[in-house]
């Protein structure tokens, strides 16, 4: 279990995370939404041990999570931090000499049946390419907690489409955690266990979305919206 | 193939109407097997959890069965789809005559119409 309690992140002065306190469980996929701005990536980073937190801590079951933790975390970053002269096959290879729990062969079977081609330099792929090719990466880890940010952004709607269908086949729900941040709560939904929604570094709801959909009779987009007309 | 939900209802929910669907419009036979948990998820393009929720539902109301290592199939009680397809009826009917009741119109009327539209062949 992932275990945030009472964290606060500040850069320079400035609150970015206030009093933020919540647990992960294993074997749910949670959406972290909210907008531009709201905290989204800096919770991510301090959850992954990336960022220390300034106050609270951040806890892997039972200990503190460090930049070690990433033997258990797998992080997706929302930039590019790769490489444009490697190809998906040196990136996979790089992947396999930093991490032991990465499997050469389950990342190509995603490239695969995201119809990437791993030969590919990846300063030669499109936007959509290299965000398959990332998420290949990623799912050829094999840990516990997956984190990662915006993992649809900016692609068009089919890659967004097998993206998602490639997080449901890779995964293994009973143990495993997905926590994405998105902006695309419509077409994420279906795939969603619960939803976490930031607002200027706090957590203002935190909800099954079965749910929200039986108690309040509105799909995911809806219920976030009447939470900011009440401001 | 990914589906398209309504906003009002559980996703669960529809997943389930939309199975029963399938088996009164003949799509899904007595007796067939249904996709794996996760093939099913992949397909509609919904979390693992949603559809172990569904096949659940769908065995509680006795419309499939579960034989061990071999998956889950629709049941072969021919009287359980019977039953299935009034059920479905009488909703659709309950549905109708709540939204024309919400409008003002009579059940008298709207046979008029029914009739006119589809009545005659």
């Amino acid at each position: 279990m992932l275990q945030l309690s009472n964290v606060s992140f500040r850069y320079m002065k400035k609150p970015i995370l206030q009093d933020v306190s919540f647990s992960i469980p294993v074997g749910k996929i949670i959406g972290l939404v909210g907008e531009n701005g709201s905290g989204k990536s800096t919770l991510l980073k301090v959850l992954s041990g990336l960022l220390r937190p300034s106050n609270g801590e951040v806890l892997l079951n039972g200990t503190p999570v460090t930049r070690r933790s990433a033997d258990q975390i797998a992080y997706l970053p929302d930039t590019d931090l790769f490489f444009d002269f490697y190809t998906g096959e040196q990136l996979f290879q790089h992947y396999a000499s930093q991490f032991e729990d990465f499997s050469y062969d389950k990342a190509c079977i995603v490239a695969e049946f995201l119809n990437v081609d791993k030969n590919m330099k990846l300063g030669q792929l499109s936007k959509g390419n290299r965000g398959r090719m990332k998420m290949a990466a990623t799912l050829g880890r094999e840990v516990p907690f997956y984190l990662m940010d915006e993992p649809f952004s900016g692609l068009d709607p089919i890659v967004r489409e097998q993206l998602i269908k490639g997080l449901i086949q890779f995964t293994d729900i009973e143990n495993q955690t997905i926590l994405l941040s998105t902006h695309e709560l419509y077409e994420v939904e279906p795939i969603l266990d619960q939803i976490i929604l930031l607002q200027n570094g706090s957590i203002i709801a935190h909800e099954e979305v079965e749910t929200i959909r039986d108690v309040t009779n509105k799909d995911a987009v809806q219920w976030m919206k009447t939470y900011y007309k009440k401001g | 193939m990914t589906i398209d939900f309504s906003r009002d209802k559980p996703i669960y929910s529809q997943l389930v109407d939309r199975i029963c669907g399938d088996i009164l419009k003949g799509k899904l036979e007595l007796g067939d097997r249904l996709p794996s948990v996760r093939e099913y998820a992949v397909e509609t393009g919904v979390n693992v959890n949603t559809v172990q929720r569904v096949y659940k539902e769908l065995e509680a109301m006795n419309i499939t069965e579960t034989k061990r290592g071999q998956g889950t199939f629709i049941t072969t009680n021919e009287e359980r789809i019977v039953l299935l397809r009034e059920d479905m009826k009488n909703q659709l009917a309950e549905n109708f005559l709540t939204s024309i009741e919400a409008l003002g119109f009579s059940k008298e009327e709207m046979l008029v119409v029914l009739t006119k539209n589809r009545g005659v062949k």
